[in-house]
């Protein structure tokens, strides 16, 4: 191929540290450089990213590109994008990944605009062809579908849906370099005037280990039962997207393709009928419990185990049973 | 003042899971018959957006915009019925295959030709290939402005502020005019079409342009023009347990799903 080299993952920051997906991407990437045999790079932009060099050297990095400064504590897609656009174009990188987050959404196309490079998004599979070309597997049609692309042009850069990669264990660690990015030309044609935090009571639904899922088959005066199932079982509440609608729950609680991607232990769903957009968000469940009263509902396809039941009926005896078993 | 819409004509994405075909050789979805194609839902909801803006002022004249073939003019005459005031179709044998920076090249250069214009509004994605990727290369094409992923758009004056859906709720931004929004379903329901809109969008022109009346450069549309290839598109296998627990009754089978829960440990 030309003179492309390497891979660079453009990282994010959780609380002083990378942030889950940064490091989900650092595995893969590591994955496909030492397949290329050529050097993995990670960018980090943010007010103060230099405490996260012992992480990032022990996960794998061969250079940290890191661009600092109080003006870049929050995501300013103009300002971030020239960032990695320069240091894009500078280290020539083959390979571009970064999450399939706010960040990602907007800079993946406007990189690729811009590089006139390849471009996967929300991508779940990563992996290089014989001719050493980027194959990215990416569910499409709302998930009822997947489809496998293999890139024809250089760069090629990718968006990574969170939780589809596995998170690697720390190795030795490498000897790594350090690379501080010039962060003067910070032009922004956008302003950021306020946050807004929206979260349900109780536990997050893409950290808790049980998620107890309300749908459109539920009435509003019955939420309340749903929420209980929740408590017994110590885990969060989501839902579909009416629940939403109706307010019931939070848009950070709506579970799918629109909302949340989220991987719980046990996923359990009330009166829910299974459409792919809603499944799209629950598949890396480990186990999904179905309550429906329609016996051809969808969902019963989709699901580990099923009762056939009206919520109302079903719901009251199960949380009394798991508060027997568990003196929940 | 000037918004443009882009629209994209959709295979159904709410038809049932059932009826969802895919043809593994031609690799391609297979349209099941009977089944008329749609907007997409996310380019409905930035319809939606654009005419509250117009709501919210009376200089605002609203544009749809579509890359399509021969069922173009119904999604064009659908947005009109919601109360959109003009369509556009681009539309050349030279457009087929193009991927997303071809559409989005093509797409720019509609927009060029219409000219004046302060506000782009796209769908945070089309719901067949959930990719995402047209609105933001747009707006580098344009070389405007771009914020992704909106659940509330406002003009006023020469300002957009939008509303940014964010994992754990959203964060409010600026920018000056022109500039490019993606809108999300978090926006709300899109309106019906009225009996009005409908009889008003029947007596509409809408507006086709080829590939030369838009002066593209043949090296930038098309299959030839795509950066990548689709290698394979299937239908994930389904490796869940799908067993239905019983019972005498009601009661009884919610006990014996307690039980088979806790004895592998999931509660
Ligand atoms: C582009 C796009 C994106 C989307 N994104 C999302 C998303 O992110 N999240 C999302 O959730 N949806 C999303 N949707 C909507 C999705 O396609 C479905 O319409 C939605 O998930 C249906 O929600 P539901 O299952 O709660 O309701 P329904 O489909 O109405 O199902 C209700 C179910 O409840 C059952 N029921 C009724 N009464 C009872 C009772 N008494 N006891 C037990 N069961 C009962 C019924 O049998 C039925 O199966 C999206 C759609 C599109 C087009
Ligand atoms: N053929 C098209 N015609 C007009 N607009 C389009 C077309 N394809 C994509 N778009 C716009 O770009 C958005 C994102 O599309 P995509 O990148 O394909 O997911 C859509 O929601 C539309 O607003």
């Amino acid at each position: 191929m030309d003179d492309h080299r390497g891979v660079l993952v453009v990282g994010e920051l959780g609380q002083s540290r990378l942030a889950t997906v940064t490091r989900e991407l650092l595995g893969a990437g590591r994955r496909l450089a030492d397949e290329l045999g050529e050097p993995l790079g990670l960018l980090l932009i943010g007010d103060a990213v230099s405490g996260c060099d012992t992480e990032a050297s022990a996960l794998g990095v061969d250079t940290l590109y890191v661009a600092e400064g109080p003006h870049l504590a929050a995501y300013n897609g103009d300002v971030y994008m020239e960032i990695a656009g320069t240091v894009a174009g500078e280290t020539a990188a083959a390979v571009i990944l970064m999450g399939h987050t706010t960040a990602g959404r907007e800079m993946g196309p406007r990189l690729a605009a811009r590089l006139g490079g390849s471009l996967f998004t929300d991508c779940v599979d990563l992996a290089l062809d014989a001719a050493r070309w980027l194959v990215a597997t990416r569910p499409v049609y709302g998930g009822n579908a997947m489809a496998g692309f293999v890139s024809k042009t250089l760069p090629q850069i990718a968006t990574v849906r969170p939780k589809a990669m596995p998170e690697t264990a720390a190795c030795t660690g490498k000897n790594m370099s350090t690379v501080a990015v010039s962060t003067d030309s910070t032009l922004s044609r956008i302003e950021l005037s306020e946050v807004v935090v929206e979260e349900a009571a109780g536990p997050r639904i893409e950290d808790a280990g049980v998620v107890v899922a309300v749908g459109a088959g539920v009435r509003q005066e019955d939420f309340g039962l749903v929420c209980d199932l929740a408590q017994v079982l110590g885990g969060a509440v989501g839902g579909t997207r009416l629940p939403y609608e109706e307010g019931w729950i939070p848009a950070s609680s709506q579970i799918g393709q629109t909302g949340k991607m989220i991987t719980p232990d046990l996923y359990v769903a009330v009166g829910i009928s299974g459409a792919p957009q809603h499944m799209a968000g629950c598949t890396g469940a480990k186990r999904i419990v179905a309550i429906n009263n329609d016996p051809e509902a969808h969902i019963f396809k989709m699901a580990d185990y099923g009762i056939v039941a009206d919520y109302k009926e079903a719901l009251p005896v199960l949380i009394e049973k798991i508060r027997e078993m568990t003196g929940a | 003042m000037n918004i443009i819409v882009c629209i994209k004509q959709i295979l159904d994405p709410e038809i049932p899971p059932a009826k969802f075909k895919v043809d593994t050789v031609a690799k391609k979805v297979v349209c099941p018959e009977g089944i008329p194609l749609v907007v997409s839902p996310y380019d409905e909801q930035a319809v939606e957006a654009a005419l509250r803006i117009k709501e919210s002022r009376s200089d605002a004249k609203l544009t749809a915009l579509t890359l399509g073939g021969a069922g173009a003019k119904d999604a064009i005459k659908h947005v009109l019925s919601m109360g959109v005031d003009e369509g556009i179709i681009v539309n050349d044998d030279a457009f087929e295959g193009s991927d997303a920076f071809g559409t989005a090249y093509i797409l720019s250069k509609a927009i060029e030709k219409l000219g004046d214009y302060g506000l782009v509004l796209c769908g945070r994605q089309a719901a067949d290939w959930d990719a995402g990727q047209v609105g933001p290369v747009l707006a580098e094409y344009l070389g405007i402005p771009v914020v992704t992923v909106a659940k509330e758009v406002a003009a006023v004056d020469g300002k957009v502020t939008v509303k940014q859906v964010l994992a754990d709720g959203y964060r409010v931004l600026h920018m000056a005019m022109p500039a490019l929004v993606t809108v999300s379903s978090e926006i709300g329901q899109a309106r019906l079409p009225s009996g009005k809109g409908i009889v008003m969008a029947a007596r509409k022109q809408v507006t086709v342009w080829s590939s030369q009346d838009l002066g593209c450069d043949p090296g930038r549309i098309g299959s030839g023009a795509a950066r990548a290839e689709l290698a394979e598109l299937f239908v994930p296998s389904q490796d869940r347990k799908s067993e239905i627990i019983t019972g005498k009754d009601v009661a009884e089978a919610a006990g014996n799903l307690a039980g088979v829960l806790r004895r592998e440990g999931a509660i």
